[in-house]
């Protein structure tokens, strides 16, 4: 019986030693914590996606709650957190722009021409390893195979019809697809820009035509039309600047190949 | 003991029985020939010439613009049509020089670049093979020149002459050896007499056993140059399981073949450098097999650099009653590249244009894995393709370079033996590709 009596004594010590001990280191090697930066983390979705530019939603926090980035910066939470992370910190809730991305390619199954029939692995980035980069006749354009599509953690990308179409309300902006696509096809735009180019194609006219019926020819009737002078013409390729653009729509019924949105 | 060869390896059909015995024809192009820039490895050569010109055959167009790039002579008399953008048996479009053919083959007078061998220094020779543009005819097109200037010159032990062919179909270097054996025991000895300690090996697969015996007959005097036979096996001849078959010396992605103290040369390549350096001639023909199934007459031609496929085709014949190919690949069907369309030029790395009447990949649908491991056997540069091939598929390029994906030649022997009929090579090759370009910017 004493055994037993000595054996839980030594225990209980045991624990009682270590408990204060712990108790006295606790309070001593405290790390700082903002409650400020405690309390966006909180409110921040906590996918750690990536998107706002921060290795994860704990690195935007800090930079929130140290006034380093607007309340607004997560592009995953939208408005909604916005305005409740600007109501924690009491600070004012400025507005930034939303921004979805866009593939610059209309060249579907029918309007695009293949040149071949391609059996190989279904990856963009591999097909790009194919003569012309991939059966489509146009070099520039979206292949098809869904690189963009494996990335986005948000499913905001589909594969309609040969080319990736991307669902502007499910996008966060986050720019995996962008870095995902071999051809450099998507870039963000403003969520409510009207009017777009949907095309990458740099060749000449006579070119983008014999590859695709839906690309641009560099025929630059936009850019001389529009009344914002927001189109540049970079080597036969229209590009419209959406800051500019008051969207007044001339330049999508000036295009003779019907490619503006 | 058994004959020389490596671990690894596949045994397809070899279909050299339709041009084995076809004797090397001669084929002047009728049309325009095209010029690419870059039928090299290395920076694109630059023109010397400009719309409207007149050049004869053996004229230099094109300059290389850097220590890894090649001359470009013209192979036919004409005047330069146009400098423009091409589409090339690669698929892309290049930019390329197009001469409008005369039909005169004029030719600049080649005697006056011949010299006498015993006044020619090592530089010398060396600068002859730089200035006729001669690049590595088994496909690769590395410049000649560069391969034979090795950082350290005494420690090349062996330049091997890759008389192989192992790639099916091709029957081009065997013409060669057969036809012109003298001229190739000579450029080698050119070759050999660059270095101290050198010597020569032609190796051939034991499935040439003539041009074995007529080698070895011709060369039982020389003592500087044997001849070695190969076990008949794909892929023999690519450079690493040649080296390795030959010398017992390993030869991995990070080495070159001179640090393991050899210097590998396509029998065509030994042939055009004996022409530079005896004849004066620059690189402006090559031997071309024109074969498969879906040809009229399979043939072996000599064909002029930049003559375009089409030709080629009507000078075998034509497809066999007049019926398109399912498949047409420039190369060797293991290696080679299936091309989209026939208006291409031939390029100096070009050896052999096939024509298949039935795509055996396209009919059966890839399925599965079924960790059978049969990869793995046949793999010579010892990785394991399934593996690969998945990091490959989920782009995880950290643990293809740490389970040494770079060793892959891409010799295709996983996908041929593969029974799920995956993409393995395919797959393989294009993350290969991308980690290159990565690593370029």
């Amino acid at each position: 019986m004493t055994e037993i009596m000595i054996a839980a004594a030594v225990v209980c010590g045991v624990g009682i030693v270590i408990g204060i001990l712990l108790g006295v280191a606790g309070e001593k090697f405290k790390v700082e914590v903002d409650p400020k930066e405690v309390a966006v983390r909180e409110l921040l979705p906590g996918n750690n996606c990536g998107g706002c530019g921060f290795p994860g939603c704990d690195g935007l926090a800090a930079a929130i709650a140290k006034g380093e980035m607007p309340p607004s910066a997560c592009p995953v939470g939208g408005e909604a957190v916005a305005e409740a992370i600007s109501k924690a910190l009491g600070i004012e809730n400025t507005e930034t722009a939303r921004y979805v991305a866009f593939v610059k390619c209309a060249g579907d199954c029918e309007k695009a021409k293949d040149v071949y029939e391609y059996v190989g692995p279904k990856s963009c980035v591999l097909a790009q390893n194919n003569p012309n980069g991939g059966p489509k006749a146009c070099t520039y354009g979206c292949t098809g195979y869904g690189s963009c599509k494996a990335v986005c953690e948000f499913d905001a990308i589909d594969i309609i019809d040969g080319i990736a179409v991307i669902n502007k309300d499910k996008c966060k902006a986050c720019g995996k697809c962008i870095e995902a696509c071999p051809r450099n096809l998507i870039e963000l735009v403003p969520y409510d820009a009207e009017h777009l180019v949907r095309c990458n194609s740099h060749d000449r006219g006579l070119d983008v035509k014999a590859a695709c019926s839906a690309g641009c020819i560099g025929c630059s009737l936009c850019a001389k039309n529009c009344e914002a002078s927001a189109i540049t013409m970079d080597k036969n390729l229209a590009h419209i600047d959406a800051e500019k653009c008051n969207n007044c729509g001339v330049c999508k019924q000036k295009c003779p190949v019907k490619i503006i949105t | 003991m058994g004959l020389l060869t490596f671990s690894g390896g596949i045994h397809p059909y070899e279909g050299k029985e339709l041009t084995m015995e076809k004797p090397i024809k001669e084929y002047l192009p009728k049309g325009d020939c095209v010029y690419p820039l870059n039928q090299h490895i290395g920076a694109p050569a630059v023109p010397v010439v400009k719309k409207g010109d007149r050049v004869l055959v053996g004229q230099k167009i094109a300059e290389a613009s850097g220590f890894v790039s090649a001359n470009i002579h013209s192979s036919i008399s004409g005047t330069v049509k146009a400098i423009e953008p091409r589409l090339t048996s690669g698929g892309t479009k290049v930019t390329s020089i197009v001469v409008e053919n005369d039909g005169q083959f004029e030719e600049v007078d080649f005697s006056e670049n011949v010299m006498d061998l015993s006044t020619l220094y090592r530089e010398d020779i060396k600068d002859i093979i730089k200035e006729a543009g001669i690049v590595g005819l088994g496909g690769a097109g590395f410049p000649a020149n560069v391969k034979l200037s090795p950082k350290n010159e005494d420690d090349i032990d062996y330049i091997i002459v890759n008389g192989a062919e192992c790639e099916p179909y091709l029957t081009s270097d065997y013409r060669r050896m057969m036809e012109e054996a003298d001229k190739i025991i000579l450029g080698l000895q050119i070759c050999v007499n660059l270095f101290d300690n050198a010597k020569g090996i032609i190796a051939i697969e034991d499935n040439k056993p003539e041009a074995i015996k007529l080698l070895t007959e011709k060369l039982k005097d020389n003592d500087k140059i044997t001849v070695n036979a190969i076990k008949t096996k794909y892929p023999q001849g690519a450079e690493r399981q040649l080296i390795y078959a030959n010398t017992g010396r390993y030869v991995n992605s990070k080495m070159l073949p001179a640090d393991a103290g050899c210097i590998v040369h396509n029998v065509d390549t030994i042939h055009a450098i004996y022409e530079a350096v005896i004849e004066g001639k620059p690189l402006i023909k090559r031997v071309v097999t024109v074969t498969g199934d879906a040809i009229e007459k399979p043939c072996n031609l000599l064909v002029r650099i930049g003559t375009n496929l089409q030709e080629l085709i009507a000078a075998a014949g034509g497809f066999k009653d007049g019926i398109m190919p399912e498949k047409i690949v420039v190369g060797g069907p293991m290696m080679g590249k299936a091309v989209y369309s026939l208006d291409v030029p031939s390029t100096k790395g070009v050896s052999a244009l096939l024509c298949m009447s039935h795509d055996e990949v396209a009919a059966l649908e890839p399925t599965n894995c079924i960790r059978c491991g049969r990869c793995v056997d046949v793999c010579p540069g010892r990785v394991v393709p399934s593996l690969l091939a998945k990091y490959a598929e989920h782009g995880d390029i950290d643990s293809f370079l740490k389970h040494d994906g770079m060793e892959c030649c891409e010799c295709g022997c996983c996908s041929y033996i593969c029974p799920a009929k995956r993409h393995l090579t395919q797959t393989i090759a294009g993350t290969r590709k991308l980690i290159l370009a990565n690593k370029k910017k």
